[in-house]
């Protein structure tokens, strides 16, 4: 998992006249290449390999597979798609490819951070 | 945000549009040719309404899949039964 703390430092951004820090795109970025399931606000979940993720966190998956099929063949010849971030209600990860306790820290640091 | 070519595109109305992407912006705004509805229903086959070059803004798109074309050509969409896609709900 990449240095969180170095990352928060040189990714803080001004956008719309206030500082944002891109915590959780730098997250994201470090999970690159991994298997998760991204849950939609129309509870459609989709399957599939992290290509990549931007500062809105708009995800591209490859290779998806949607996780009840039967239920929704709508994406059947879509082997790849791009998620609008704004649709996503829970992205699943593996446990293991997760540093909770470091993770943890960051995001209380910036919230100290942004409180300032 | 990449793939110029055959598109589904699934909205936060829960509708899907196939047509050629050939064009977005930031806001995920999109230029759809040769697009038509795939209307979903649970009695009836997959229904395709045409509806030519469209502007979708980007509020409303919630997917943007790539179609591969093979697959896509051997599925059998009048014997596709399934529920429409739900609302996005914020």
């Amino acid at each position: 998992m990449l240095d969180l703390q170095l990352q928060i430092t040189y990714l803080n951004d001004y956008t719309f006249g206030f500082i944002k820090t891109l915590l959780f795109y730098s997250f994201f970025k470090s999970l690159v290449g991994k298997d998760v399931v991204v849950e939609l606000k129309n509870d459609l979940s989709i399957c599939g390999t992290l290509h990549s993720v931007d500062q809105y966190l708009n995800i591209k998956l490859t290779d998806i597979s949607v996780t009840d099929p039967e239920k929704y063949p709508h994406m059947l010849s879509v082997k790849n798609c791009f998620i609008r971030g704004s649709v996503v209600r829970y992205v699943q990860l593996p446990a293991d490819e997760v540093d909770t306790q470091l993770l943890q820290d960051a995001a209380r640091k910036e919230a100290l951070q942004q409180k300032q | 945000c990449g793939l110029l070519g055959t598109v589904a595109v699934v909205t936060s109305d829960g509708r899907m549009i196939v047509g050629t992407l050939k064009g977005f912006d930031q806001t995920i705004n999109l230029i759809l040719d040769e697009s038509h509805e795939r209307v979903f229903s649970s009695s009836q086959g997959v229904e395709q309404v045409v509806l030519g070059l469209y502007i979708v803004r980007g509020d409303n798109v919630a997917v943007i899949g790539e179609i591969d074309e093979d697959t896509d050509s051997s599925l059998d969409l009048g014997n596709i039964r399934a529920e429409p896609l739900n609302s996005i709900v914020h």
